[in-house]
């Protein structure tokens, strides 16, 4: 028997039905779950600013932590100290990772350059608990805890960071720019110098942004390398240094809801840096992106 | 006649001149990138060795029973350290971690390559990204004295009343424990994976997902069918590259699990972990005559589980690079 009436080919049957109804079930799951995670970006970012409004001053900016007992105060010591790690860390990371970018596109063959890719990696893949804990080992057993140390461990954390994105962008330079230079009898370390490098200023300056913004929000390698009982501002990275991390991670596991509010008012100053040094490397990228595509 | 000369004399001066100082730059220039590599390659080797050395005493005392010991005692005579119940506490919370993130880390890869308006696109793609930048003591932050206090009061008597015939979800309520840790962990798990997972998805041919659609798929039924498959070793790398960074992330973990070395079965409970553990105690370890070096040996084994997790993510990130020939 054809029961089936032949028009009912051409409409949906139950089957077709149920299989566009399961389709529209997980495309709304997979956008909810999309929104959820923004949600949850919201909530924090909101929570830190909601937190944190009552407990900005300009004492923050302009006072060191009160001393054990007394109330009052602000976060200049760990604002300075914070500023001070990130510039020793960067002057020590960005040389060091430009100059293996260089190395491994311009002069290293492909297998010698896989191990230094593979070794960048792995040391990226390093939790930063663990370089915190190496360079105690290595450093601070020797010469004590100092914002120099401490700049060390972060710059170990930037390093890879700097290196892979200069990396990715020397592949991006076309080879006739080298080609160009060679041909005109330019030699070698003059093309990298005043070539190579200057097209990928944008990229490089990217990674290095991004790099920045990690290392500032790091606490873990930090924590045993620069102590945090000190009251003073110094810009003086021989010394042991506070930093913003650091008195968050410190205050939010003491009672004193006074130092919770400066630690809220810590994570706003540190978010809002965070987000601002992102959007930032993002704003350069996309220059860098165009300036390359205009060649 | 006599210009010509002059001219001549100097021009080869300067060349040699210059040819000497190309000389001098390439060798230079040569000398310093590759001394910059051989420090990065040397780095690793130094960090290796520096870890195993500051773990030694321990190694050489405890041996390798100290992966199966569960006592964590400062003030005992004599001391006793034992890995286990950090291990537990690791592999709990990744794990639970990971399995909430990786159905949502792929939805939100699939959301953003395949779903998502052109313009929404960008901006959620933007503001997923801005969640992997928010500094995890931050997190942690939030963790102890925002979502603390919403565990204690509202999740955990839900998840009791649901499921509280499972020992998992018994016992009393607590603003710490392994429940926040693990809700901290998926937090930072999500931005990496969708990230990767949306990188993978985009390279997905045309051509395949038009003849999917071609038959009559739906959306669901053609990602089913040849996206998923299509990626399926760099999902897993995605995942992969998620649990190595719960496996090491210290300073979120210690400020939310409550730092108790043992090991409870309820997830409303304090525990700890392998990095977390080093985070909370290290402050204080030199007072005792063994801990640093107990320390040290949590290190090394957290060292070793990142190098596994991360090194095969990229063994299979690689193969997959190369079976799409890039």
């Amino acid at each position: 028997m054809s029961a089936v009436p032949e028009t009912g080919l051409l409409l949906a049957s139950g089957r077709v039905r149920r299989r566009k109804r399961v389709g529209k079930a997980v495309e709304l799951a997979a956008t909810a779950g999309s929104f959820a995670a923004v949600a949850l970006l919201g909530l924090m970012v909101g929570s830190v600013v909601v937190k944190a409004l009552p407990a900005l001053n300009w004492d923050l900016f302009t006072k060191n932590q009160a001393v054990f007992g007394e109330s009052g105060g602000g976060i200049q010591n760990a604002i300075v100290g914070s500023l001070v790690l990130i510039v020793v860390a960067a002057a020590m990371a960005l040389p060091l990772g430009v100059l293996i970018a260089v190395y491994v596109s311009e002069f290293a063959s492909p297998r010698i350059g896989v191990v230094v890719r593979t070794a960048l990696d792995v040391l990226n893949g390093v939790p930063s608990i663990v370089i915190g804990i190496f360079i105690y080992g290595l450093l601070v057993l020797r010469f004590k805890q100092s914002g120099l140390v401490a700049s060390v461990a972060l710059a170990i954390i930037m390093l890879p960071l700097i290196s892979r994105s200069a990396q990715e962008v020397l592949k991006l330079v076309p080879p006739s720019l080298r080609e160009a230079s060679h041909a005109l009898g330019v030699s070698k370390w003059r093309t990298v110098l005043q070539v190579v490098l200057p097209t990928t200023l944008g990229g490089i300056a990217t990674g290095a942004t991004l790099a920045i913004a990690r290392a500032a929000g790091e606490t873990a390698p930090i924590i045993f390398t620069t102590t945090l009982f000190t009251n003073t501002t110094t810009f003086d990275p021989r010394n042991p240094v506070n930093s913003i991390p650091f008195m968050i991670f410190y205050n939010s596991e003491s009672p004193d809801p006074h130092l919770h509010e400066q630690a809220w008012a810590g994570a706003f100053i540190l978010i809002m840096f965070v987000l601002g040094t992102s959007l930032t490397a993002r704003y350069l990228l996309h220059r860098a992106a165009r300036k390359l595509q205009q060649r | 006649m006599d210009a010509p000369a002059a001219e001549r004399l100097p021009a080869s001066a300067l060349a040699s001149r210059r040819s000497r100082r190309d000389r001098v730059g390439d060798i230079a220039l040569y000398g310093l990138s590759a001394a910059a590599s051989l420090v990065a390659v040397f780095l690793i080797g130094l960090l290796i060795y520096k870890v195993f050395e500051g773990a030694w005493p321990s190694i050489n005392h405890f041996g390798i029973s100290f992966l199966w010991e569960k006592v964590w005692d400062e003030n005992g005579h004599p001391e006793v350290y034992g890995a286990l119940s950090l291990i537990y506490g690791t592999a709990i919370t990744s794990a639970a971690a990971l399995l909430i993130a990786a159905p949502l880390s792929i939805a939100i890869g699939l959301y953003l390559s395949e779903l998502a308006p052109g313009g929404v696109r960008g901006v959620v793609g933007a503001l997923i990204e801005m969640l992997a930048a928010i500094p995890s003591v931050i997190i942690g932050l939030w963790g102890i004295l925002v979502l603390g206090p919403f565990v204690q009061n509202t999740l955990e008597p839900i998840l009791s009343s649901l499921l509280g015939w499972l020992p998992l979800f018994s016992g009393a309520h607590h603003t710490g424990g392994l429940l926040p840790a693990m809700i901290v962990l998926t937090i930072m798990i999500i931005p990496i994976s969708s990230a990767v997972c949306r990188e993978l998805f985009l390279t997905v041919p045309t051509d395949l997902k038009e003849g999917a659609f071609g038959l009559g798929l739906t959306r669901w039924e053609m990602v089913r069918g040849v996206v998923l498959p299509y990626t399926r070793g760099g999902v897993v790398a995605a995942i992969l590259l998620g649990l190595g960074r719960a496996l090491g992330e210290a300073i979120a973990v210690t400020q939310v699990i409550g730092n108790q070395n043992v090991i409870n079965v309820s997830w409303f409970n304090f525990g700890n972990t392998l990095a977390s553990n080093i985070a909370n105690k290290f402050q204080g370890a030199s007072y005792y005559h063994l801990e640093p070096s107990a320390l040290f040996y949590l290190a090394a084994i957290l060292l070793i589980f990142t190098l596994i997790v991360n090194v095969s993510a990229q063994v299979i990130v690689k193969r997959f690079e190369l079976k799409q020939g890039r």
